[in-house]
């Protein structure tokens, strides 16, 4: 009896220290409060602020779409290199995976203090193009991208290829509708995987956006430096948001792989 | 004519990766239009390659492929004429059976009412009529190699490379299979090009076979001609069971081996190196006084229609099949008509020989223990408290092996120390060859040895024979 309820009580406490924080934020973003602490009453200030500031509309729009550009940019790269190495000779394929795995492990600060370094200083890049955020965030997605779509491959008969030449396709038909529609899943879980890493980045944004442009991180960062109240709890609204997108995303995809695993059974 | 033109030629073809390995080597070959051609050989002799070549996925270092009479040796794989079906059938897995079938006449731009006509015929010609909206991986292995058939026969292909395609499937399924391609080609009428280690396989299904070892094409020709009159030692012992012995032509007609002299009726000048091939089926085993030579069987095996008799002649071993059984330890005497001894002039001298295996599982000849561990020579096998595992684990059962010991003439040393040799012989032949002597040595074991020599020995002189192990080359048979 003791044993299992110290089980529980582990659990409980696991759990408690994942989700009680972001619960906290939760329910005091309903409310008007301005600090942690006295609650006064319920409200739906901080998510209109949240919805109506123009600096906070145009700041979580921009993440979003530096997210997607740059996970789709990173998504391309990523998805060719791990073909290009997976159809090299041993050695090649070898050294391709070996330079995929340094940026993986290297700290993002390294990453995007180099970056900032190599465009901006030695070749001249203004940080107002966006071009070396963008160029810093597909440089940190890629690998990973890379990395989800190998196991894909190594599943696939790598044979289908040439099957798909030999019946009169051109190497890029052979591509596009064989050897894809294989590899799909990876893709897609490379390119989910480089949305949030472009989202959660602030090492890499900080040394190269554009001094008027903020993502949510760096905006975080500096708001919660500041005394604007308004905006600091807002930023709870925001969290609140960020957070319930996350659940429902991924209560979504368990949903969709657990359907799959059926009907594969059912077969 | 028609049917005589050559639809496929391969010219100097050779193929050499770049660690410098020769998977191909100067192959020459012509295959004629509605021809089934089969390429046969172990594994690692270059069969595949060269069908890899002819689809276009690999490009040979040097020579030239032409179709039809035109070169189309740098042609990409899409632009040929020829399609493949595949080992393990590389099937989309992301399309139905129709799709798959279709994926072809569709990079042809072929309008859609055209291609569910074709697809309906095609399948209907592999026997799965109504299969068309089946996924891939509801379907048996078998079923998967028709569709693969049906998907590259659609196409209406010039020639069709088949890379062995029934390896996966087991043998009922596989003997039907041979039958049902072989039926198919009967009546498409167009080339077949075959790769195959099996040779029963070969045999069954083809018009002519291409019998391959080491990049290098060892003989072309009917499965008759292949299996009766195999052009070297190596096409003999692929084809089918063999005994197969080093000897010399003693005089016209006469040729001695196997510690006899037979009548042969190949005429091949006396005194010429030779090796002489036969077939069990055509070993008789008589009363020890009407053979030509004599031995003790050591093992019989029954084989449903047959016994598969072994009898040790000194150190010889003559494998016999017969419908009468034998008692092992029994004398018996070994006779083979003329007609059945298929002689071939040896063009290289390479020395077989059987090797035992000893109570300590060491390799051993003539009494002694040559230091080469049997898991260097068994492939994949290691060992465990003195038993010999092979690659899955299970233990290799040492009496059904027999291990061949091959050395060339030139790796063999003579000594007048006897003792210091292998094993002791006299010399029974010399021929001057230039730079060289080569030498007959005829053993105490009544085996021929074939050495070569820049020393001058004398006829009869009994020396010893060094053989290096190094230099041995060692294959396993079960």
């Amino acid at each position: 009896m003791i044993k299992k309820a110290w089980k529980s009580i582990v659990i409980i406490l696991v759990l408690a220290f994942l989700y009680l924080p972001i619960l906290v934020l939760a329910v005091y973003s309903f409310t008007d409060a301005t600090n942690i602490g006295a609650i006064r009453g319920f409200s739906l200030h901080n998510y209109v602020t949240l919805f109506t500031t123009p600096e906070l509309v145009r700041m979580i729009l921009g993440t979003a779409l530096l997210a997607l550009v740059s996970a789709l940019l990173a998504t391309i790269l990523g998805t060719l290199g791990s073909i290009g190495a997976f159809y090299s000779g041993k050695g090649m394929a070898s050294a391709i995976n070996t330079m995929n795995q340094v940026p993986v492990v290297n700290a993002d600060v390294v990453t995007g203090f180099s970056i900032c370094i190599l465009l901006v200083v030695v070749f001249g890049v203004s940080k107002d193009t966006f071009l070396p955020l963008i160029i810093g965030h597909v440089t940190l997605c890629a690998p990973f991208v890379f990395l989800s779509v190998v196991p894909k491959l190594k599943q696939m008969d790598s044979s289908i290829y040439e099957a798909a030449l030999d019946l009169g396709a051109t190497p890029l038909t052979a591509l596009i509708k064989i050897v894809i529609p294989q590899i799909f899943p990876g893709i897609v879980s490379g390119f989910a995987l480089a949305v949030t890493l472009s989202l959660d980045d602030y090492f890499v944004a900080t040394y190269t956006k554009p001094a008027t442009f903020d993502t949510i991180s760096t905006y975080v960062v500096n708001a919660t430096k500041g005394a604007q109240t308004t905006i600091k709890t807002a930023l709870w609204a925001l969290s609140t948001v960020i957070f319930l997108l996350v659940v429902l995303f991924t209560v979504f995809m368990n949903i969709r792989a657990g359907k799959q695993s059926g009907e594969r059974q059912g077969v | 004519m028609e049917h005589m033109t050559n639809i496929i030629e391969l010219r100097h073809i050779t193929k050499t990766y770049e660690d410098g390995f020769s998977a191909v080597s100067d192959l020459n070959l012509e295959v004629k239009k509605g021809e089934f051609i089969t390429f046969l050989g172990p594994s690692g002799c270059g069969k595949t390659t060269t069908l890899r070549m002819i689809a276009g996925f690999d490009l040979p270092t040097e020579g030239e492929i032409l179709l039809n009479g035109k070169p189309i040796t740098e042609l990409p794989p899409n632009k040929r004429p020829i399609n493949t079906v595949f080992q393990r059938y590389a099937l989309f897995p992301h399309m139905n059976i129709y799709e798959n079938i279709a994926f072809g006449l569709r990079q042809k731009k072929t309008p859609e009412n055209v291609i569910a006509k074709k697809v309906k015929k095609v399948l209907e010609l592999v026997d799965l009529e109504g299969f068309e909206r089946r996924s891939i991986d509801t379907l048996s292995g078998g079923q998967q190699q028709r569709v693969a058939i049906a998907r590259a026969v659609v196409n209406e292909p010039q020639i069709l490379l088949l890379d062995e395609p029934l390896g996966a499937l087991d043998l009922k399924m596989r003997k039907e299979m041979q039958l049902e391609l072989k039926e198919m080609h009967r009546e498409l009428g167009i080339t077949f090009i075959y790769v195959t280690h099996d040779q029963e396989e070969a045999l069954t299904m083809s018009d002519k076979i291409v019998v391959m070892a080491e990049g290098k094409m060892q003989q072309i020709g009917s499965p008759e001609d292949i299996y009766n009159e195999p052009a070297n030692a190596f096409v003999a012992d692929f084809i089918g069971d063999s005994n197969i012995f080093n000897g010399i032509m003693t005089g016209k007609l006469k040729a001695r081996f196997c510690g006899g002299e037979f009548v042969c009726v190949d005429d091949v000048e006396e005194g010429t190196h030779i090796t002489a091939v036969v077939r069990p089926e055509d070993v008789i085993l008589t009363a020890p006084e009407k053979g030509r030579i004599r031995g003790i069987v050591t093992s019989v095996i029954f084989k449903g229609i047959h016994y598969e008799i072994t009898v040790e002649s000194g150190k010889n071993e003559i494998v016999a099949q017969s419908v009468n059984s034998a008692a092992v330890g029994e004398r018996v005497g070994v006779q083979v008509e003329p007609d059945n001894i298929h002689i071939m002039i040896a063009e290289d001298h390479t020395n077989i020989f059987a090797a035992e295996i000893n109570k300590n599982n060491e390799l051993e000849y003539n009494g002694t223990v040559l230091n080469v561990p049997l898991t260097r020579i068994i492939r994949g096998s290691r060992e465990e408290d003195g038993t010999l595992l092979d690659a899955s684990g299970s233990e290799i059962d040492l009496k059904k092996i027999r291990i061949k010991i091959s050395i060339k003439p030139q790796d063999i040393e003579l000594t007048d120390e006897q003792e210091e040799g292998l094993v002791q012989g006299c010399i029974s032949n010399l021929i001057y060859k230039g730079d060289h002597y080569s030498y007959v040595i005829h053993t105490d074991l009544e085996q021929d040895f074939v050495v070569d020599d820049e020393y001058l020995w004398n006829m009869d002189d009994q020396v010893g024979l060094l053989m290096p192990v190094e230099k041995m080359v060692f294959t396993v048979r079960k």
